[in-house]
């Protein structure tokens, strides 16, 4: 109830919006505040709202993060609805920290085995003959098995999606005339970490693109500003940003990043997978999920699937921890490559329960379980781990991550 | 403007084509590019052949490609003059390495180097490196963390010899110069094998 000093009223008469809500609040606790029915609806008709301007923010209601650590920044999977992550959230892994580039002194330089070496301005790529594809990104590394109170964000948060536009890079490639013997180029960045990878010529004439765009507009200073390399389907490593330069040679370089790191030692205790660029099937809930505490009652169970090989076939998820697979939803469209959305309609009747997916795409490949991964790759294996995950559900509606299943 | 657009085209395109142009982006002047990237990639222009070539960009001059071509690869292909002992080594890894992987390589905010244990624990240029190559090529591009790029190729074959060295690789009297780091054989050299996943139902 409103105490006689809650009774703050206009000179009309009315109550204030302000002693409206203290009341509610005050009569239900601190930890809420109680709608009251219709009023703001009311409240916001009745002055002008703020006019338009150069550039829109999020409402202040609405604070999705990024969660950055030394070398890395994870998207909030859990607060995202679409496929398409926002550009100012979609995820980092630096290796030298983000450099400043002048746009207008930027070039990309072809050698190598092509006949004609060149350097192109960014003016010069963005005259080329354009394409945008939709695709995800994802790091490698991306899987942390961490505690029951583990965010979608950051079991796997080194995922994001976006529409990339640029140039192809066989539209460059034929540009240099690339050799014919050419079998692996280099792709080097301008950061301070000048990073580094060998690809293979298949790739470079299959689907690579040398991209400016993100989401239709400039990339990002963290993705790669003002140009980077886009290898869709494979690590995240090797879509090489802030491109300056590719080399083709008749060999791969061996640079560090794919001897010493982003490289797999297997089970047998002896050898080392080499060159694994592609990125398994995999999926996530991402709703419900830790934190959040839900009722019984209909559940619209939520994530995403996506596969570096193409396509997404089938997401099947679990509400009782695995017994029992139900295919899921599909949401149109289903991008090779891509990052697809799944929903399962789930009515939860109380009891104690455990939320899982398992994504297969269109080779037939379905996402393992921790354990089959282990078996067959051992121990030590520290990138490309893509098991299915869960979610408990306690009888108290508490959602936390099934740790116990990364737990071996 | 894009809901007539998207009526017209509702005619004419298939509705996931449909869907993919709503995201806004490829409808231009009524007209939408069926040669969207998702549609069957690889994707090419195709609405017009291509020109032989576009006569975009400059040519890059020798000097100009010399300037940034600073790999080096596994046969000692892009390897400048200079030379470096353990000696040496040992001295530049006092001034520039030893804050972040430790007094003896053995590791501290950064990666261990130091470390022979075969079934690579931790994993270390002893265990874990197929090419002495690399070390050059690395050190040279990225080290120090706070000062990249700065080192002489002196230094650079100095530390490589340094941390060959601490490995037991090589002598502690050896020199690397651009004949003989790419003749230094690495314990990890046979241990790397081609990725063998090819999707399908087998997890590999």
């Amino acid at each position: 109830m409103m105490s006689r000093s809650d009774r703050r009223t206009t000179s009309r008469g009315r109550l204030t919006r302000r002693a409206l809500l203290a009341g509610a609040a005050g009569a239900i606790g601190a930890a809420a505040v109680a709608p009251v029915s219709g009023q703001q609806a009311i409240e916001t008709t009745r002055r002008p709202g703020r006019g338009p301007s150069e550039i829109d923010q999020r409402s202040p209601f609405v604070t999705p993060r990024r969660a950055p650590s030394a070398t890395s920044s994870r998207t909030p999977l859990q607060d995202l609805r679409g496929t398409i992550t926002p550009a100012d959230l979609h995820f980092e892994r630096h290796h030298g920290g983000v450099p400043e580039i002048d746009p207008t002194r930027y070039e990309l330089l072809i050698h190598g085995l092509v006949q004609r070496p060149t350097l192109f301005g960014l003016a010069d790529l963005k005259r080329f003959p354009s394409t945008s594809r939709i695709c995800f990104l994802e790091c490698s590394g991306n899987l942390r098995r961490g505690g029951p109170d583990t965010l979608p964000q950051m079991v796997c948060g080194l995922t994001s999606q976006t529409e990339w536009t640029g140039v192809m890079l066989s539209t460059l490639l034929d540009e240099v005339g690339a050799g014919s013997d050419a079998t692996w180029f280099l792709a080097e960045g301008q950061d301070a970490a000048v990073m580094t990878r060998s690809i293979p010529m298949e790739k470079a004439f299959d689907d690579a693109m040398v991209v400016y765009a993100q989401n239709g507009d400039a990339l990002m200073p963290g993705n790669g500003y003002p140009v980077r390399l886009l290898l869709p389907g494979w690590e995240g490593n090797s879509s090489v940003k802030w491109l300056r330069r590719i080399e083709l040679a008749d060999r791969p370089f061996m640079t560090r990043e794919e001897t010493s790191k982003y490289t797999d030692p297997l089970g047998d205790g002896s050898t080392v997978r080499q060159f694994s660029f592609v990125m398994d099937a995999r999926s996530i809930i991402t709703d419900p999920a830790y934190p959040r505490v839900i009722e019984p009652g209909w559940h619209e169970i939520r994530g995403l699937a996506w596969s570096g090989r193409g396509r997404i076939t089938r997401v099947d998820v679990s509400t009782d921890g695995g017994a029992s697979w139900h295919a899921a939803d599909l949401q149109a469209p289903v991008l090779p490559k891509a990052h697809v959305r799944f929903r399962y309609l789930w009515h939860w009747t109380g009891g104690p329960g455990e939320i899982m997916s398992r994504a297969t795409d269109e080779t037939g490949y379905v996402q393992p379980t921790w354990d089959a991964l282990r078996e067959v790759r051992g121990p030590r294996t520290r990138y490309h781990q893509n098991p299915i995950t869960s979610w408990t559900v306690g009888s108290d509606g508490r959602v936390l991550f099934g740790a116990e299943r990364l737990r071996s | 403007m894009i809901g007539t657009d998207a009526r017209v085209l509702g005619r004419v395109v298939p509705a996931a084509t449909l869907a993919i142009t709503m995201l806004g982006l490829s409808i231009t002047g009524g007209r939408v590019s069926v040669t969207y990237a998702q549609a069957t990639p690889p994707q090419r222009a195709s609405s017009t052949a291509l020109p032989d070539t576009f006569g975009f960009g400059r040519p890059a001059t020798p000097d100009a490609i010399a300037k940034l071509d600073i790999d080096v690869m596994p046969d000692g292909t892009g390897l400048p003059p200079g030379s470096g002992t353990v000696a040496d080594g040992a001295q530049t890894w006092g001034r520039f390495c030893r804050g972040c992987h430790g007094p003896e390589g053995e590791g501290g905010s950064a990666a261990p180097l130091v470390g022979h244990d075969p079934s690579g624990r931790p994993l270390t240029v002893g265990n874990h490196w197929p090419y002495a190559t690399t070390l050059y090529d690395y050190i040279n591009r990225a080290m120090p963390r706070t000062a990249p790029g700065t080192l002489t190729p002196d230094q650079v074959y100095g530390l490589a010899a340094w941390i060959l060295a601490k490995n037991e690789i090589i002598a502690d009297d050896a020199v690397m110069n651009a004949e003989t780091l790419p003749a230094v054989v690495m314990p990890a050299l046979g241990r790397f094998v081609p990725d063998d996943r090819r999707g399908g139902p087998e997890v590999r």
